[in-house]
């Protein structure tokens, strides 16, 4: 039940008045239009000793993500699916407002909203990865750790566990004698789909994509629309105490699409390049 | 998400025999709770769902107190015997994320600023799980607000819609949840026209996504009728009734 603390960076009155004036032009304190992203940066396999691993950088947002493969026993209800496991944590070292302890209400949301991002668009083929039906499935957990924040972790977090799971190479197991045993094989993730995560916020009658922190001081709602490759919805997720109008929310699903799918050609070159 | 089985039969009926459009059977009963400030107990389809409200109170730890508005808390929380397998009664991640979105859906009704240094607690407790259960907890929470008397600017309804056998349909129950296609809880000010709460489960096309929006808000004005009449029920008896359905 506990009020997050980590929203409550101050901006000054006179800052929030120039940014007022600015998004009434159009324009924010970055110098970017208000459907503009900032610049991403993915880098991929840093981390040898996971299965896969991404470092994103959008603006000053920064996120780590790795990919860790064991067995294990399947869901309930999922017994002829592998079980995939997102956790998100921001790490102290994030910002000064960031203190270590157990996840607080917005972290909990952070992972939740990712997890179910990549759930739900079915990224991965979760069938492909069954030992014994019911018994021993592949257990993917994808660990992301935000290590410096700026604004939108919605975005950079999700994008972190895509690019990671794109890195992966999963191990090959097989049952010998009722015992898991790991071949030292390697193969390719199961993937389907590439699902993008969009976040934009109101300020005022100002809808902004990817909000840096402070505009996101600032803001009055916030909403995070996932789409798959075929630019079909998968997950939605508003935020926030402020509310959406009906045309508001049309508006917005129509950028996801088109800004989602630019992030999509980021992922593909990835694949391609064979990453 | 696995289609096992039609969810819509020849005749265009669900599992539970209802239409497309059609809610389940809802029921709201206001001040259940004598010693709470204000309380509902809703039965949204096989939901049982009891929502209290304690408040504008002194804040406790104070430190979290603010000196120009009211802090809204709100907890969601399932029984252990509210589903099929027994629930741990610890908050899971989904009791916290529930917790925190219901918080935002109630926030932008209430007018907090008219109670400085105080806090409103609502306890949303799940008797009985049936799919739609956020939903159902809202809609029990904003009446109980009310009979709480916190000044409010509207009443928050909700309702989900969803996607089952490529169809949208209004009011996803616990069956269709798991085994159809999308799932999107939407919880909507029906008077300042307002979308407070959106959430989406599952995969819908452009024009499927605003279908669904809209006969979810065609749900919710449905809803808001009945939180409506429950109120009325409660602080006017049974004549107001009458006389306003003649």
């Amino acid at each position: 039940m506990s009020l997050s603390k980590r929203s409550t960076i101050i901006v000054e009155h006179l800052r929030r008045q120039q940014m007022w004036d600015g998004l009434s032009k159009g324009k924010r304190l970055d110098g970017r239009n208000l459907d503009e992203l900032r610049p991403i940066e993915i880098e991929t396999g840093l981390i040898k000793k996971a299965n896969g691993s991404a470092r994103v950088k959008l603006g000053n947002s920064e996120v780590v993500a790795g990919v860790k493969v064991e067995t294990g026993e399947p869901f309930e209800g999922l017994e002829d699916k592998g079980a995939l496991i997102l956790s998100a944590e921001v790490l102290p070292t994030a910002s000064p407002y960031v203190e270590p302890g157990p996840p607080d209400e917005e972290t909990v949301e952070l992972a939740r909203v990712v997890d179910r991002g990549i759930r739900e668009s079915e990224m991965l083929d979760l069938s492909k990865l069954v030992l014994v039906t019911g018994e021993i499935v592949y257990v993917i957990f994808v660990d992301c750790s935000v290590i410096n924040s700026d604004g939108n972790l919605f975005d950079a977090t999700s994008y972190a566990a895509v690019a990671a799971l794109i890195n992966s190479k999963l191990p090959v197991f097989e049952i010998h004698d009722g015992k898991v045993a790991d071949t030292g094989e390697k193969q390719e993730t199961p993937i389907t789909t590439l699902p993008v995560s969009i976040t934009a916020i109101r300020i005022g009658d100002s809808i902004l994509l990817d909000s840096n922190a402070e505009e996101e001081a600032c803001m009055n709602a916030r909403i995070t629309m996932t789409s798959n490759s075929n630019s079909d919805f998968a997950a939605v997720q508003k935020g926030s105490t402020g509310t959406f109008t009906l045309e508001q929310l049309k508006r917005i699903a129509a950028s996801a699409k088109t800004k989602g799918e630019e992030v999509r050609n980021k992922f593909k070159e990835l694949i391609e390049s064979g990453q | 998400m696995t289609q096992a089985r039609s969810l819509i039969d020849e005749n265009g009926k669900r599992t539970d025999g209802r239409t497309e459009n059609q809610l389940r059977e809802i029921k709201i009963t206001v001040g259940v709770i004598k010693n709470a400030d204000g309380s509902a107990f809703i039965e949204f389809g096989m939901n049982k769902i009891l929502a209290a409200v304690y408040g504008p109170r002194e804040v406790h730890p104070k430190h979290m107190a603010l000196p120009d508005r009211c802090v809204l808390r709100c907890r969601y929380h399932m029984t252990p015997f509210s589903t099929d397998t027994r629930k741990n009664p610890a908050p899971s991640r989904r009791e916290v994320e529930i917790s925190k979105v219901m918080r935002e859906a109630l926030e932008p009704a209430l007018m907090l600023e008219d109670y400085p240094r105080t806090a409103i607690d609502v306890y949303v407790e799940v008797l009985q799980a049936d799919g739609g259960s956020r939903c159902a907890g809202i809609t029990a929470a904003s009446v109980a607000l009310a009979d709480a008397g916190i000044n409010m600017r509207d009443i928050v309804a909700a309702c989900a819609a969803g996607k089952i056998n490529g169809k949208i349909v209004m009011d996803i129950n616990d069956t269709e949840d798991k085994e159809g296609d999308a799932d999107m809880p939407v919880a909507y000010m029906p008077h300042l026209e307002q979308v407070t709460l959106l959430q989406l489960d599952g995969i819908l096309n452009d024009e499927q996504f605003s279908q669904c929006l809209d006969e979810a808000i065609k749900g919710c004005k449905m809803v808001y009728e009945i939180q409506r009449k429950a109120l009325m029920q409660e602080y006017f008896g049974d004549e107001t009734e009458m006389k306003e359905e003649q």
